[in-house]
């Protein structure tokens, strides 16, 4: 299920401004990659890219090679939607449905991609929450609003959502920052356990979390404000921490920069 | 006199010593309020100069006055400023609300007199002068008729027109679109009756007619039409605004196309608010006399095709009435007026209750 995930010089720009250049990077099936480095540096733009999602703002795109398996998905005979289903995506902060239930917000990305027979809906709805961790804590008000949830147990419904359409890869857009330490814990678990499914790409401001979910992390940085993101230095996440390559990445792990 | 030149240099406020201090007591106020109207009363009948009006509006700004005082003494300057101020602000909600309660309170009284069964069953044809029967039948099918017809032309059309401008409008044409319908918004209802009476009923209505014009119902709720789409398309468009970015994007990283997620996420999320803007337009289009006047003619006979023949509506049944030589017309005015504005009412909260029964409680 889980996919291989290539760039090969990804530049991005919204409008003028060029906010990514040139990324190479190959995410390998069923780990946990960390993107981390400083505000602005296009961590989270690189992100959005992989699932075409940087294009949704007025004036962005992308150039470059980005391939899922050896397939282009910035082919211009790709549907976006089916690349969208195939790479899921969790947001910085939790937003799930307001018009719709726990359940109905489970089984959104079903539904609203055409999924109509009830048992089918409720057998993924289960198996997505209990992936999520969030069953236990929801099987008694499935019907309630999905808003009324805690913060942590609301980004566990989005997290729940997005794997209920069962994609290859799930990439996470700082899912932990607006979340208290014991649902951080919670979801760091989850992504744990999810590795073993899917692919998993995470932007992440906290190094200790990049340092405690990661087999792989990549280090982006700025030579200044205004100039585009790059990435500094790619390797496992234990190099990366005990012995990188690179000064720049040394400086930002130990706090001299950053 | 010594001048120095030391500047004076802002001083931090005094901390107080303690965090309590002293309050006026509860009845205070109310005990203000009595004397500043007893005072009131004293002054106005003692002096001979006016009536209970007077009375209260002297009484109101002695009580302001009262209380400023009383508070500066007590509680201080700060507390003084913001007793007064609530309290300003609590009488600008009553002078808000007396109008609109005056109205009710006219509508119901004046129009409670023919609230009868003749009124809702019978129309005004060979009704005479000094006839006192007579009622509004056919100015309420017609209403309803022609405001019906309006809100089936524009509630699409508008809210299609909003998700363009909002969601999918890029650059000069969607501009233009916003533009020209903030300039609809202001035009004069008479305008838009004399628009359609010059196309539709001297133009288009004869193709349908045998070659000769003709009145009709359809052609008052093209009219209405014209009024309520702006209103409709700009709340549409305000209300979709509203609508988070994060509610669309996760809609698209589920995989949803742009048409469904506008249709099931979007839609549902703005529905409460985008319903109230279209009741709102729907009370301005029932309200409307002139254009109804000019291109549907009134008519005094119950018609119920709205596409041929004259016909009435409330708004202008009680223009009419009220303008008749009849000393039982002024009744009849203003039961149909209290009818047209219960209508409202009733479509108002009804259409509120539908969009909240989408919506899930808390």
């Amino acid at each position: 299920m889980a996919k291989r995930v290539e760039a090969a010089n990804v530049t991005a720009y919204y409008g003028g401004f060029k906010a990514i250049e040139n990324i190479n990077l190959t995410v390998e099936p069923k780990t946990v990659t960390a993107l981390i480095g400083p505000s602005g540096c296009g961590k989270s733009t690189f992100l959005r890219s992989i699932n075409r999602m940087h294009e949704v703002l007025p004036g962005a795109r992308v150039e470059g090679n980005l391939t899922i398996d050896g397939q282009d998905i910035y082919d211009r005979d790709v549907d976006v939607t089916a690349v969208r289903r195939m790479i899921g995506m969790v947001f910085q902060r939790p937003n799930p449905f307001p018009t719709m239930s726990i359940f109905e917000n489970v089984v959104a990305g079903l539904r609203l991609n055409g999924v109509r027979r009830k048992s089918i809906l409720e057998e993924s709805a289960e198996k997505a929450l209990r992936s999520a961790n969030l069953w236990d804590e929801v099987k008694d008000r499935l019907g309630k609003p999905g808003a009324g949830l805690s913060g942590g147990q609301q980004q566990r419904l989005c997290i729940a959502r997005t794997i209920a359409v069962e994609p290859q890869v799930v990439l996470m857009d700082e899912p932990c920052s607006a979340l208290d330490p014991i649902s951080t814990l919670a979801i760091e678990d989850l992504m744990f356990q999810l590795k073993d499914k899917f692919t998993i790409i995470i932007v992440t401001h906290n190094m200790q979390q990049a340092a405690r979910v990661s087999d792989r992390t990549a280090f982006f940085s700025i030579e200044k404000t205004g100039d585009p993101g790059r990435l500094i230095e790619y390797d496992n996440t234990q190099k990366i921490f005990s012995n990188p390559a690179q000064k720049k990445t040394e400086d930002y792990i130990t706090g001299r920069f950053g | 006199m010594t001048s120095t030149l030391t500047p004076r240099r802002p001083r931090p406020p005094a901390q107080p010593a303690t965090l309590r201090a002293r309050r006026l007591p509860a009845y205070a106020a109310p005990a203000i309020a009595v004397a500043a109207l007893l005072l009131a009363t004293g002054l106005v009948y003692g002096a001979g100069i006016g009536g209970p009006v007077l009375v209260v509006v002297l009484g109101a700004l002695l009580y302001l006055v009262g209380l400023f005082v009383a508070t500066n003494a007590v509680e201080g300057r700060r507390s003084a400023r913001n007793r007064t101020w609530s309290a300003l602000i609590h009488s600008a909600f009553v002078l808000a609300v007396l109008p609109l309660a005056s109205v009710v309170w006219t509508l119901v009284s004046k129009g409670s007199e023919r609230l009868d069964g003749n009124f809702f069953g019978t129309s005004m044809n060979n009704i005479g002068a000094r006839d006192a029967n007579g009622g509004a039948y056919h100015a309420i099918v017609g209403t309803l008729e022609q405001v019906g017809i309006a809100a089936l032309i524009t509630v699409p059309l508008g809210v299609l027109c909003a998700i363009y401008v909002v969601e999918y409008g890029r650059g000069r044409f969607a501009f233009t679109i916003r533009f020209f319908v903030d300039v609809m918004t202001g035009i004069p209802s008479i305008v838009t009756g004399l628009f359609v009476l010059a196309f539709w009923v001297l133009i288009v209505s004869p193709w349908f007619n045998d070659g000769r014009p003709s009145f009709s119902g359809f052609a008052a709720a093209l009219a209405l039409s014209v009024l309520m789409l702006p209103t409709v398309v700009r709340s549409t468009e305000e209300m979709l605004r509203l609508v988070p970015a994060p509610l669309r994007e996760g809609a698209y990283a589920l995989g949803v196309p742009k048409w469904k997620t506008i249709l099931r996420v979007v839609l549902p999320t703005a529905l409460p608010g985008i319903v109230t803007g279209i009741m709102l337009a729907i009370a301005r289009a029932a309200g409307e006399t002139a254009p109804v006047l000019l291109v549907a003619g009134g008519g005094a006979a119950i018609n119920v095709n709205p596409f041929e023949n004259n016909q009435s509506s409330l708004a202008l049944f009680v223009y009419q009435q009220a303008g008749e030589a009849s000393k039982y017309s002024p009744a009849r005015a203003w039961t149909a007026a209290l009818t047209l504005v219960a209508l409202v009412l009733v479509l108002t909260v009804a259409a509120k209750l539908l969009a909240r029964r989408n919506q899930l409680g808390r």
